[in-house]
């Protein structure tokens, strides 16, 4: 295992967090690869959300180990410092700064130093400018740089959300649930950003549309009940039977 | 680096704003001193330094909104920074009375004499020094809100929590300030003032540089509020404001953001305190009751949360109403200031500010809208350019009901 651990991107061991008694998370491992595409499906209440929230040191673990790159126990830092180390996130419920322009928003995000003054004196330089607006490019908003984020439809804010992990440029995004919501179309364009995004970052998709997954061509890791129930390509975990039986099959 | 951030700091609105204040600082003084008594333009002696009483109250509404308008922190204790600089202004005050007092002692204030007490108590060493008691304006509410805010914002107390603490630190300053034993004059608190730099603290001429000093005060806040606001920090404020842990999760460090904004706003107030205990020319613990820091919350919301203008505007506008209510109908006031206040919260969330802001947009959009209709302005938009009419991405006429949100 401790091969496997110093090659990882994220590790995560035997990850254990209930709730009032009931456990969201049992037992959970889970590895991703440096580079890796890996879409998680699972039965809502799996604990999907929950192995994010772990990661994102936004719940503690009250068991186990979760190590970012094979050496650094993620469990020992708070939200803003896993941000800092590359982790980015993107919530099932999209959250996006509602009284700020989609301009702002990504420029809020964009990989710049944050502290207190750094912030009060920074001033965005042409690079940035340039930054921002393909960010808005890729994600389709360019049109709409200039209007307040709680004017956005739903799908727009799941792509306002997805640019600003992108300008983020963190080493690891966890996505969950990018297109509930989103018509067939925006989904398809979803699944190709995300395949791009892929190229060049380790990505942690979590989904229950299907077709999408299957788009999405990569690993899939089938949760359910806060443990790993399958895993491999998606042709051999929907063909597992307790995946059809407490998923699929429903 | 400085200058870049003055220099995006002073748009239209702020260079008219401060304009304004620099103006009245001059004027005011002048028409005061140099017209002559009973002419129409002569601002009298007592409206000199009741003017300067308001300003000092807008400067402090103006730091209670820099963190409440901003960054979503609602003190319900902000009169506490305002007091301590007052106290911090009244103790250099006591010391240059000299031996001037009633007991006549050159060095104890004529309390310390009346108590029975021998020695100077080492918090008022130093205080005779106006560099000094300076230093200390700035430095003890500054030092207050860092150590309070750094408990309060690292174990993530947020909303009505927080609050409620700021609200008790207030009442227990009050209690500890009243008490004979802490030295600062108890139930009477610090007064019969006499000279402040040399110069009688009662003379006209006095009274109107104290003014025009709470004027460029003022003003000066009102641009380090404008710089923070407008650049990236006070973007970041506004996220914070908006949706907290969403701004963790991309890596800002809240507490910092929030310690900072905090401090910066106690020191406003705190300066505040001191430009208002010589024109009043009394402090007491009286202004630590935490009824006064929440009518700085309605001054606040009354003139216009999360702008820089309004909180000046109705610190004025509401205190202007207490001296007249006060004087015409006493009972009655309490009543009018909480009607108030029911009133703005819920029929004018941005204030009075907001209602000009919103109207004016309703006419722009009426005058383009005819316009386009006339044909003249039937220019297609480029790609880039949004077809509808639209105020600039400015804070003022951002879409409310963005009330905290937790981020999932
Ligand atoms: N903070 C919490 N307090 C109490 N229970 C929680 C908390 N967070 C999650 N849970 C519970 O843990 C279980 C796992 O929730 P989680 O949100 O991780 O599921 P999920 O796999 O993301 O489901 P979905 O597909 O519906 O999003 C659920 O039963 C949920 O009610
Ligand atoms: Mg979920």
């Amino acid at each position: 295992m401790t091969s496997e651990l110093a090659s990882s991107l994220l590790y995560l061991d035997d990850v254990t967090v209930s709730f009032d008694g009931f456990k969201a998370l049992n037992s959970l491992s889970l590895v991703v690869q440096p580079g890796e595409l890996q879409a998680i499906i699972g039965p809502n209440g799996a604990g999907k959300t929950t192995m994010m929230d772990i990661v994102t040191g936004k719940t503690r673990p009250d068991k186990g180990e979760v190590y970012f790159e094979g050496r650094i126990d993620l469990t020992k830092k708070d939200e803003a410092e896993i941000a800092n180390l590359g982790i980015g996130r993107k919530f099932q419920k999209p959250t996006v700064f509602e009284s700020h322009t989609v301009w702002d928003n990504i420029e809020l995000a964009l990989k710049n130093p944050r502290g207190v003054f750094a912030s009060w004196f920074y001033a965005r330089g042409q690079s940035d400018t340039g930054r921002i607006a393909e960010i808005l490019e890729t994600v389709r908003l360019t049109h709409r740089k200039n209007d307040f984020a709680a004017n956005l439809s739903h799908g727009q804010k799941q792509w306002l959300e997805i640019g600003m992990l992108l300008a983020q440029d963190p080493k690891l995004l966890l996505v969950d649930e990018p297109v509930a919501g989103m018509t067939d179309a925006e989904t398809e364009e979803t699944s190709k950003l995300l395949k791009v995004i892929a190229k060049n970052h380790s990505v942690v998709v979590v989904e229950h549309d299907m077709s999408f997954v299957r788009d999405l061509d990569c690993r899939v890791t089938c949760l359910a009940e806060g443990s790993v129930l399958a895993q491999g390509s998606l042709a051999h975990v929907s063909a597992d039977e307790k995946v059809i039986e407490r998923y699929l099959g429903r | 680096m400085i200058t870049k951030a003055v220099l995006r700091a002073l748009d239209t609105k702020a260079v008219i704003v401060i304009s304004i204040l620099v103006a009245v600082a001059i004027l005011v003084p002048l028409s005061n001193l140099f017209l002559p008594v009973g002419h129409p333009m002569r601002v009298p002696n007592y409206l000199v330094s009741l003017l300067g009483k308001y300003l000092s109250y807008a400067m402090l509404a103006l730091a209670l909104d820099l963190i409440w308008g901003y960054a979503g922190i609602l003190s319900l204790g902000h009169g506490a920074f305002f007091a301590l600089g007052g106290y911090a202004m009244g103790m250099y005050l006591m010391r240059q009375i000299g031996d001037r007092g009633v007991y006549a002692n050159a060095t104890l204030p004529d309390f310390m004499v009346f108590l029975g007490w021998q020695d100077l108590p080492w918090y008022w060493q130093g205080m005779d020094m106006f560099w000094f008691a300076a230093l200390m304006i700035v430095f003890v509410p500054g030092l207050l809100a860092f150590v309070f805010g750094w408990f309060a914002f690292r174990s993530r107390v947020t909303g009505v929590y927080f609050s409620i603490i700021s609200q008790a630190m207030v009442f227990a300053l009050m209690l500890a300030f009243f008490r004979n034993d802490m030295g600062f004059g108890g139930n009477n608190g610090l007064t019969d003032f006499k000279d402040i730099l040399g110069a009688p603290i009662a003379a006209p001429a006095t009274r109107a540089a104290l003014f025009s000093a709470t004027a460029l005060a003022l003003a000066i806040s009102f641009l380090l509020c404008a710089m923070v606001i407008k650049s990236k920090l006070g973007k970041v404020m506004v996220a914070v404001r908006d949706a907290e842990s969403r701004t963790r999760f991309i890596g800002y460090r809240v507490e910092n953001v929030k310690l900072f904004a905090f401090t910066v706003s106690a020191v406003i107030a705190g300066v505040a305190g001191a430009l208002y205990v010589p024109q009043v020319g009394i402090i007491n613990p009286g202004e630590f009751s935490p009824a006064n820091s929440i009518e700085i919350v309605i001054w606040t919301a009354v003139g216009g949360r999360g702008t820089l203008l309004g909180p000046i505007i109705g610190a004025i506008l509401v205190n202007a109403g207490k001296s007249y209510f006060t004087g015409a109908f006493p009972d009655f006031w309490l009543f009018a200031l909480g009607g108030l206040f029911v009133f703005v919260t819920l029929f004018m969330p941005k204030g009075i500010v907001g209602v000009f802001v919103s109207a004016w947009t309703a006419l722009r959009a009426r005058r383009a809208s005819a316009r386009a209709q006339k044909g003249i302005g039937s220019v297609t938009p480029g790609p880039d350019e949004p077809a509808t009419p639209r105020t600039a991405p400015d804070d003022e006429a951002a879409p409310h009901g963005a009330e905290p949100k937790p981020a999932e």
